[in-house]
């Protein structure tokens, strides 16, 4: 393997720690106001995440980032083209991001409602539009000989796109509620068990179609590759694993499917970065966007030093908040 | 016109980014400190003031975290032909600075708010110095990356295009190594101004006994920081200006507004006129030798003049104007340092007041101290004016012009789409954030209660 498809390959997996971690986050923000139906239970579901939402977010930032130091074409070229999206993405992770920690500091309904709001509104926009943006690369854009982008806003909003966003969407919802009936016990579980039993079927449809779809985009013919095909029945046996009240398996098993999903639209990129829809020959490649050999080199070393020892960390953080929460902990007035 | 707002927006949404970096990296340390204080000494008063810090700690990060979320998106955004030039060199130090130091950072702080009845005592207090470790990680990288726009090191040129070859130069970058003491430094005075203001409001204001006294331990804490560090800072400031003289002198001789080259040169206090369009400023009450001494540490030292480096700049890189904006450069310096000044006789007048182990009294210091939080938010401004618009008219120096490596894919209209709502987002998060941070600032001290995995009360403010 040569430094560059190594690249290409951290970032594809750097993506999918990014689903796997953040997609349960995403998942409970949508859902804390739906599963937790008083404040307890709300808060219930935040603090099930609570301490580690921040921690998985950082993959986001390291995937632009590995993206920008590995192939600064394909950085330049997407966050350019995708500007105004990236503005709503941005407005979508700060309304979010400030919303955990900010909800809990005022006593009063009004405010929590508000951040509430910009919680389950944050949650729902951000990986509609990271999922939109990533069919896009496979989809294909405009984009001219000097490799920028000649669409608009509205170009980006491409049929395979949107539904690659909802598909995200989906994704993230079947895994944050699986998520909260892990980490809960009393009200709160039974409601997420409840909603698990019905999202993780739809999801594993929505998955198939996208999986076909994905395929045929890519040129490769109707039939979903093997891969993909264990994508769907994961979810498949996370809907299985719910009605039989086995959360952590079903949990696994959501993790398999989101993982499967990010990885094979990665691979039915490759060897691409993004595709151009003016002409094949202006396509991104992770030939024609690479850095050279010595900075690969030096960040593949940074890679293999940092990594191991952020993954042994963050392993040990969910360790250490493996106890189920309850509303019980939570019906105490805050000071 | 796109480029102006570019501009714009980079060194506004930077500036907003860097209101909340330096309290963050200054407060981790403070809050570190009172743990171990906590830690060696059991009084239960130092773990309330633990907590009472550490949520104005994770308030201020909440906003940090968002706004530098911006920042690192704004590269590509913005900046695209800048990204792809410079990618495989700037964008290495951002990639280590996500994996080694905001994973670090986001990770333990978490643990941090989350563990107080989890984790044993010691662990938690190392969670805590690890937030500390992080945040000042994460400075190096992105010091790292600045310092290379401002001097650039550790390349080769490969058909024109710049191409790292050298890490390790870009590790010891000379600008780095002085502008990264330089931030840090700042950052601990920073967090030292916030506590001693909040300290200080507390004993002016507050009616409880049991405040009163644990707010008069944080009052001294954090005087006994501010002084020392702001001292050494100051020597650290002026050799980066050394430093600076010798690898971007226009900035230096535009932070003087030194048209002439001079030897030795005077350092003038106040001056009127002396912009780019008029030579021959006003200067008022000069000081002989102190600019000498000031950009080259010795009493004689020459500093070349505006108009001779423009001459040669042109002869070096063709025809062009390359003298960045003089009443910038002059008034953020000396904003700077004066305030720098002013910062630390109001230190040394509360460490005064400290003989003898009493706690500052004085109703006028109190009120100044209050006050005196505003100062290092200009002052971290007005530094960051100095380096940064004082590397125009290039983005990286030498190297690429800032007209240069704007995105040409984006309108006129698409930024000031983004401008306008990064301005309304910037504008109702701040107001949040203070409205917090002062509501929080104001509190009692909450009675504090047991930590460590036997605990049987949980913290409520902290959780979520
Ligand atoms: C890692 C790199 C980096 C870092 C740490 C900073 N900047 Fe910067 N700054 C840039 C990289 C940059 C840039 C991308 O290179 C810009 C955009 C246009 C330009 O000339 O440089 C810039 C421009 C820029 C300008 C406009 C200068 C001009 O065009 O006249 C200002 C006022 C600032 N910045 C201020 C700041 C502040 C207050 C910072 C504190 C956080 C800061 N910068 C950190
Ligand atoms: C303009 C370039 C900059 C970019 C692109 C940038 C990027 C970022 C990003 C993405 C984050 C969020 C990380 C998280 O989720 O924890 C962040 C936070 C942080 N940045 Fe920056 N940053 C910039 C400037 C600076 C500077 C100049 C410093 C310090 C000297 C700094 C120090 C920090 C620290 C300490 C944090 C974490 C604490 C906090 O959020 O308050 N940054 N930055
Ligand atoms: C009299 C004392 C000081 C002197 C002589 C001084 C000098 C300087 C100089 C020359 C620079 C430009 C560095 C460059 O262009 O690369 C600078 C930058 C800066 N200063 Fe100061 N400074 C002083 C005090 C302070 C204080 C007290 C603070 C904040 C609390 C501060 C905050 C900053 C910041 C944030 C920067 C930008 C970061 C950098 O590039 O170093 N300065 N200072």
């Amino acid at each position: 393997m040569t430094l560059v498809e190594l690249w290409f390959l951290i970032i594809a997996v750097v993506w999918t720690g990014f689903f796997v971690l953040e997609g349960f986050d995403f998942g409970v923000g949508m859902l804390h106001s739906v599963i937790g139906k008083d404040e307890p239970g709300r808060r219930t579901a935040i603090n099930t995440i609570g301490p580690l939402w921040d921690g998985n977010e950082v993959w986001l930032i390291v995937a632009g980032a590995a993206m920008f130091a590995a192939f600064p074409g394909w950085y330049a070229t997407m966050f350019s083209g995708f500007y105004l999206a990236l503005v709503l993405l941005l407005g979508a992770l700060m309304a979010r991001g400030t919303s955990f920690e900010y909800r809990g500091k005022r006593d009063t309904g009004n405010w929590r409602t508000t951040w509430s709001a910009l919680l389950t509104a944050g949650s729902l926009l951000a990986p509609l539009l990271i999922g939109v943006a990533l069919g896009d690369l496979l989809h294909g854009l405009p984009i001219n000989g000097a490799h920028e982008y000649t669409g608009s806003f509205w170009t980006l909003l491409q049929p395979y796109g949107i539904y690659a966003g909802v598909t995200f969407v989906v994704l993230c919802l079947a895994h944050g509620s699986t998520f909260i009936a892990l980490k809960t016990t009393d009200q709160v579980r039974i409601r997420a068990v409840r909603l698990t039993r019905f999202v993780t079927p739809v999801a594993a449809l929505v998955l198939l179609a996208f999986a076909i779809w994905t395929h045929s985009i890519a040129g490769k013919g109707l039939l979903p590759n093997p891969v993909e095909i264990i994508g769907v029945l994961a979810m498949l046996a996370a809907a299985w694993l719910a009605w039989e009240d086995r959360e952590g398996w079903a949990f696994g098993a959501t993790t398999i499917a989101v993982a499967l999903t990010v990885l094979s639209l990665f691979s039915e990129l490759y060897p691409r970065l993004m595709v151009s829809s003016t002409s094949h020959a202006y396509n991104l490649t992770i030939d024609n966007s690479a850095s050279a050999n010595y900075p690969l080199k030096v960040m593949t070393i940074v890679v293999v030093v940092t990594l191991p020892i952020v993954l042994g960390y963050t392993a040990w953080t969910y360790y250490v908040f493996r106890r189920r929460l309850t509303d019980k902990d939570f019906s105490v007035k805050q000071h | 016109m796109t480029l102006d707002l570019a501009r714009w927006q980079f060194a506004l949404t930077s500036i907003n980014h860097f209101f909340f970096v330096p309290v963050t990296i200054g407060l981790a340390f403070l809050v570190a400190m009172l743990e171990t204080a906590w830690h060696r000494n059991g009084q239960p008063q130092f773990l309330s003031l633990t907590r009472f810090f550490g949520t104005l700690l994770v308030i201020n990060v909440a906003i940090g975290v968002v706004t530098g979320l911006v920042q690192e998106f704004e590269f590509g955004m913005n900046w695209s032909s800048y990204s792809r030039l410079v990618g495989n060199i700037f964008g290495a130090p951002l990639a280590m600075e996500g994996l080694a130091a905001f994973f670090l950072e986001s990770t333990f702080l978490g643990l941090w708010i989350f563990g107080w009845d989890k984790l044993s005592k010691r662990v938690h207090l190392l969670t805590i110095w690890l937030v500390f470790a992080g945040t000042v990680l994460s400075a190096a990288f992105i010091m790292m990356a600045n310092s290379w726009m401002q001097h650039p090191v550790g390349y080769q040129l490969v058909h024109g295009l710049p191409q790292l070859n050298d890490i390790w130069a870009v590790f010891t970058n000379p600008v780095f190594l002085w502008g990264y003491f330089h931030v840090v430094l700042d950052s601990i005075v920073t967090g030292a101004a916030v506590m001693l203001a909040v300290s200080a409001w507390q004993l002016r204001k507050s009616g409880q006994a049991q405040a009163r006294e644990a707010f008069g331990h944080t009052l001294r804490l954090s005087l006994a920081v501010l002084v020392p560090v702001l001292f050494v800072d100051m020597f650290v400031g002026s050799e980066l200006g050394v430093i600076e003289a010798r690898y971007q002198p226009m900035k230096i001789a535009a932070a003087e507004a030194q048209w002439t080259t001079c030897q030795p040169c005077s350092f003038s206090l106040f001056q009127v006129g002396g912009g780019n369009g008029d030579h021959t400023p006003t200067q008022i009450l000069q000081i002989p030798h102190l600019l000498s001494l000031l950009a080259t540490n010795s009493w004689n030292g020459k500093v070349i003049g505006l108009s001779p480096l423009q001459g040669s700049y042109v002869a070096r890189y063709g025809p062009g104007y390359y003298v960045p904006n003089v009443f910038i450069q002059y008034w953020s310096m000396r904003v700077m340092a004066y305030l720098a000044g002013l910062f630390l006789l109001l230190g040394l007048w509360g460490l005064w007041q400290m003989r003898r182990r009493s706690v500052p009294a004085n109703r006028w210091f109190l009120l100044a101290a209050t006050w005196a939080v505003i100062a290092p938010f200009v002052m971290n401004t007005a530094g960051w004016l100095l380096t940064e618009s004082g590397r125009q008219p290039w983005i990286v120096q030498g190297i690429a012009l800032t007209r240069q490596g704007v995105s040409p894919s984006v309108t006129f209209t698409d930024v000031v789409i983004s401008m306008v709502a990064f301005g309304l987002l910037y504008t109702a998060l701040g107001v949040v954030d203070a409205v917090l941070m002062i509501k929080y600032s104001r509190r009692g001290l909450e009675p504090p209660a047991p930590a460590g995995p036997d605990a049987s009360a949980r913290v409520p403010s902290m959780l979520y």
